[in-house]
């Protein structure tokens, strides 16, 4: 007969006692009741603020795959927990029900504290914590207009960077005199008041709100501040510290601690031997937390007493933070104020470089106590885990920036040393599972131990453990190929290898994969010059080749014709519009210079193209791992600064690349001067116009981890600048890794730059007359891969719905509206509500 | 059991899957290098769209399996089973090959 453990709150740490649960409990003795007030299961709510810049609540979730269906679990979302009654064992819900339980855990949070200002419940004032709160900002906001956070904390910023992101000019409100004053000293407070100022913030430090007022419409109107100042604005968001969620401990009988909170010993149960409390509404012996890493620890030691294991105490937490802004970069662990008896600090400050670092140590300078790091918070994964051990070296050697360069050194960590803080992994058990061999990479070290799938800010730590092990060092591509993308690059041009089946059965095992197979296809493309849907060759291509088009999140495809430069005449554009209403398609400018038209179904994608091809467009290769965009600006045609022609050249560029597929994606740029309005130095070639002729950059990208493009060669002809660059991409298509951008393989050599410098301006290798030859084969053989597929009947036949229905529309697709367009329904998957004996199957059949 | 005609044996590529509209369900059909067909569900069940037939078909320490072309999860083509999430499965449907007819079996 299996026992009634009830969890009140389905936040972060509600979730992770459940999975505790899950993992421990084989036995099933307990079946788990979670009440969650919120209308959405557990989420990411230290990710919160990638909510505004991108990120869905499906990908916060935190619901880990197989919860849902897991019969001892019942997840109640929009359900509260209203009352307790200890005397029955039962909980009142706002459902109406009574839940009778065995055991009672308390996991309700925190809620966000108003400080009583005047006007603070006006229309137009909102708090951040949940997921609704953020909606709620983002209806509010207006882009162009002021908005304020009260608050200078590190959920203030992160409040006021998320207003920046919507378009508005934040300003941030903070009594204290510095930002961050609960993390940061004073000389810390100063650089990061200036490196928030960079990124746009408004700050306003020492002052208090005074006042929020409403305007003619009764809604927030303006906002005064201590010192005088008026903010017109219509959007207030407080962020002034958090308060724990103890309303239940009224109706239940249950003590506070001094400062709210739930009151629990040091193994977080209440006076109550049945009732627990968890997460931020718990008060540890009196002390409440509000980071998630100790709250998962809360989680794990009662989940321990659950399922009778032995535990541990709860030993409280230090309190480490990394603010996640973009741009700025801040850290504080340990002791970060030096406030133990004796303490000294070491501090290093660069006002050039904008960054500042300071250890405190113990009194004999031989233990670091904590630290603070504005501007450059890179060592901090080696630092916090050294909190309260014998320093490695000399404090000076660890904060000064030549010394650290490299990346984190984890070999400097004592064994027990916390690599993972989000799920409490010491460096021991990570190297345990690294000798036994169960992990040979960062995700199967992710799926040992756990660590890394918190946050994500320890990945490099595991790296470089995978490295010290010298485990991490081999290029296999994968478990069918020993040998790495270039190494195979050089096989199929030494032996004239053109098909994936005799490459696997001669140099590899077994039949491929998703990894194998579009890289071997991506270096088929680029030495053999076949149609990429050609005969076996289709089979290897990622579906966004295999259709010639990019899949969307509904399973239809987008359709990017190639707009050479960017310039387009009028008759094009008319063209584009009347195929998009045609067979009613979203259409949308991408940041790439061209049009996007999307929610095409896979049996549309011919007659599309078609229509596109009659009226002079070819494929735009949006979906290839393959030359993408030459951006330009307008040049000497137009603009009164040009000093070269630079849409000529974009589109000469743009004509001579197309289709030459790569390791990744290739992006250019060309501007007509050094104004540089076409950002050619965040493509992976660019290309700045001067007085004698042109500038040659290499390597930057946007996307994940930007970089500046750096200076190639100078002052080119157009001759001169077309052969480098031919050489230039025909050495990166040959010698770089899968994935690999242009940036990247750079770096991958010793002296990085310099070398590619070497080998395609001075010919220290001696084969430029090769990679330029390579070039030229490609360039002739161009032909436009959609006009082949029309002219080809076999190629066509795949272009269909269903093998037996080829025009049947797919009925899993459908599109609502959205500002005049169509956008895809969302997609039912299994609702939040555990329902035994209901598997997948059934539903699919149904669907 | 009842089994539907689907299509002709060559309308299905080696290690190249279609999709087929069966009785309303929509089956993804593969056949492997060594001449084995397998149906299974099409609708990817992490993404909800209709696109595991469009996967790049492979194996796993020899199990042959497809990769759904949405976020790359591996299922095996034997049982349905996720690789890369164990309890998340695609449905299965018997499939056989009568004088060069592809059939799909539905109960
Ligand atoms: C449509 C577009 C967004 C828009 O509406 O503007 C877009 C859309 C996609 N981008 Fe992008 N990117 C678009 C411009 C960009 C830019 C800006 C630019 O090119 O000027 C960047 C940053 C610049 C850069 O690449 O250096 C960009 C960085 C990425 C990245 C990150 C690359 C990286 O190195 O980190 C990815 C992921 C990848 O390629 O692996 C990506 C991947 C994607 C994919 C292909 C994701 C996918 O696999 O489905 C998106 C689907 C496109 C589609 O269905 O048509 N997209 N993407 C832009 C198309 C430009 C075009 O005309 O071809
Ligand atoms: C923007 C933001 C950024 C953050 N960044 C970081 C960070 O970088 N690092 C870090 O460590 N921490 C960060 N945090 C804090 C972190 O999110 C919390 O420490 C963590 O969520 C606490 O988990 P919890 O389960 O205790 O509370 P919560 O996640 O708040 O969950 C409590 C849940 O219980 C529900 N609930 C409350 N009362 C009831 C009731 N009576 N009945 C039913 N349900 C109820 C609530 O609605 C809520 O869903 C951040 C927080 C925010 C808001
Ligand atoms: S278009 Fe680019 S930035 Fe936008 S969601 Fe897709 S990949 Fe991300
Ligand atoms: S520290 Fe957050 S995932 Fe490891």
């Amino acid at each position: 007969m299996s026992k009634t453990l009830v969890i009140i709150g389905h936040g972060m740490v509600g979730n992770r006692l459940v999975e505790e649960i899950r993992e421990r409990d084989s036995a099933e003795n307990w079946r788990i009741v979670v009440l969650g007030e919120e209308p959405y299961a557990a989420y990411d709510r230290v990710g919160l603020s990638s909510y505004m810049t991108g990120s869905t609540a499906e990908e916060l979730s935190l619901l880990s795959s197989g919860t849902l269906e897991d019969r001892r679990v019942e997840l109640r979302t929009g359900v509260g927990a209203t009352d307790i009654d200890r005397a029955t064992r039962t909980v009142s819900t706002t459902a109406g029900e009574t839940l009778r339980y065995d055991a009672l855990v308390l996991a309700t949070g925190s809620r966000p504290f108003v400080p009583p200002v005047p006007g603070s419940d006006l229309e137009g004032c909102h708090v951040y914590r949940t997921l609704a709160d953020l909606d709620g900002i983002r209806s509010a906001a207006v882009p162009g207009s002021d908005g304020v956070v009260v608050g200078g904390g590190l959920l203030g910023l992160e409040a006021a960077d998320a207003l920046r992101a919507l378009g508005m000019r934040a300003h941030v409100v903070e009594v204290a005199p510095r930002l961050m004053p609960v993390q940061v000293d004073e000389g810390g407070g100063a650089v990061l008041a200036r490196l928030v100022g960079d990124l746009g913030l408004e700050v306003h430090t020492g002052v208090a709100t005074s006042g929020a007022h409403a305007g003619v419409d009764g809604e927030l109107g303006s906002v005064t501040l201590t010192d005088g100042t008026e903010i017109a604005t219509k959007l207030l968001v407080f962020s002034a510290g958090i308060r724990p969620r103890d309303e239940l401990a009224e109706p239940a009988g249950l003590p506070r601690g001094g400062r709210g909170g739930f009151l629990v010993d040091g193994n977080c149960r209440t006076e109550d031997p049945r009732v627990w409390a968890i997460g931020e509404c718990a008060a540890v012996r009196g002390q409440c937390h509000g980071l998630v890493a100790p709250g998962y620890r809360m989680a794990a030691a009662v989940a321990d007493q659950l399922t009778e294991r032995g535990h541990a105490e709860f030993q409280g937490a230090d309190g480490a933070t990394k603010l996640k802004l973009v741009g700025v970069d801040v850290a504080s662990f340990g002791d970060a104020h030096g406030t133990s008896e004796g303490a000294l600090e070491v501090v290093y400050a660069n006002n050039a470089e904008g960054t500042y670092a300071k250890l405190v140590l113990d009194d004999d300078a031989s233990t670091l106590l904590g630290g603070v790091l504005v501007g450059d918070a890179s060592a901090y994964d080696t630092l916090r885990p050294l909190t309260g051990t014998a320093l490695p070296a000399p404090p000076e050697q660890l904060l000064l920036p030549a010394a650290r360069s490299g990346g984190p050194s984890t070999g400097v960590l004592p064994g027990e040393a916390t690599v993972c803080s989000c799920h409490n992994v010491r460096k021991t058990d990570i190297a345990a599972v690294i000798a036994s061999g169960a992990a040979e990479d960062v995700t199967g070290l992710k799926s040992c131990t756990k660590a890394g799938t918190g946050c994500g800010s320890c990945v490099p730590m595991l790296k470089s453990l995978l490295d010290e092990a010298g485990v991490a060092t081999s290029d296999a591509l994968c478990e069918h190929f020993a040998q790495s993308r270039s190494e195979l690059f050089e096989i199929v041009r030494a032996t004239g290898i053109t098909t994936f089946s005799r490459l696997v059965a001669e140099y590899g095992t077994g039949r491929g994969c998703d990894i194998c197979k579009p890289a071997v296809a991506s270096i088929l493309a680029s030495s053999v010059n076949s149609h990429i849907l050609d005969e076996e060759q289709a089979g290897l291509q990622d579906t966004n080749d295999r259709f010639l088009a990019n899949m969307q999140r509904n399973g239809t495809y987008s359709v990017v014709p190639r707009v050479p430069g960017g310039e387009i005449t009028p008759d094009k554009l008319i063209t584009l519009g009347q195929v998009a209403t045609e067979f009613g398609l979203y259409t949308k400018i991408t940041g790439g210079q061209r049009i996007d038209m999307f929610g095409a179904r896979v049996e549309h994608l011919p007659e599309i193209w078609r229509r596109l091809v009659e009226a002079g467009f070819e494929s735009g290769h949006a979906y290839g791992k393959a030359l993408r965009t030459v951006k330009s600006c307008v040049g000497t045609d137009w603009c009164r600064y040009g000093v070269q022609d630079s849409v000529t050249m974009a589109i000469r560029l743009e004509m001579r690349y197309r289709g030459l597929r790569a390791p990744h994606k290739i992006k250019a740029g060309v501007s007509g001067c050094a104004r540089e309005c076409a950002e050619a130095r965040s493509k992976d070639f660019g290309v700045i116009a001067t007085e004698r002729g042109w500038n040659l950059y290499v390597g930057g990208n946007g996307g994940f981890e930007p970089r500046h493009a750096e200076l190639l060669a100078s002052d080119l002809t157009d001759e001169e600048l077309i052969r480098l660059i031919d050489r230039f991409l025909m050495f990166y298509i040959r010698t770089a890794e899968r994935l690999q951008r242009t940036a990247g393989w750079i770096e991958s050599f010793d002296n990085g730059l310099e070398h590619v410098r070497e080998v395609v301006v001075e010919d220290s290798l001696g084969i430029v007359a090769e990679l330029e030859a390579a070039m030229a084969r490609h360039t002739a053989s161009y032909t436009d891969e959609w006009r082949a597929v029309l002219d080809d009947s076999e190629k066509l036949s795949r272009f269909v719905s269903f093998v037996n229905a080829p025009d049947s529309p797919d009925p899993t697709i459908s599109f609502t509206e959205e500002r005049g367009q169509i956008r895809p329904e969302p997609i039912d998957l299994p609702t939040p509500v555990a329902q035994p004996g209901q598997d997948r199957v059934t539903e699919e059949v149904s669907a | 059991m009842r089994w539907h005609v689907v299509c002709r044996e060559p309308d299905v590529p080696t290690d190249f899957g279609v999709a087929a509209l069966v009785r309303g369900h929509t089956v993804a059909l593969f056949r492997t290098g060594d001449d084995e067909l397998f149906a299974l569900g099409n609708v990817d069940p992490f993404s909800g769209a209709g696109v595991i037939s469009r996967g790049i078909v492979g194996d796993r320490r020899g199990e042959p399996t497809v990769s759904s072309p949405m976020h790359k999860q591996v299922f095996s083509l034997r049982s349905g089973e996720c690789l890369d999430d164990p309890g998340t499965r695609l449905p299965i449907y018997p499939v056989r090959c009568r004088a060069g007819v592809v059939e799909v079996g539905t109960d």
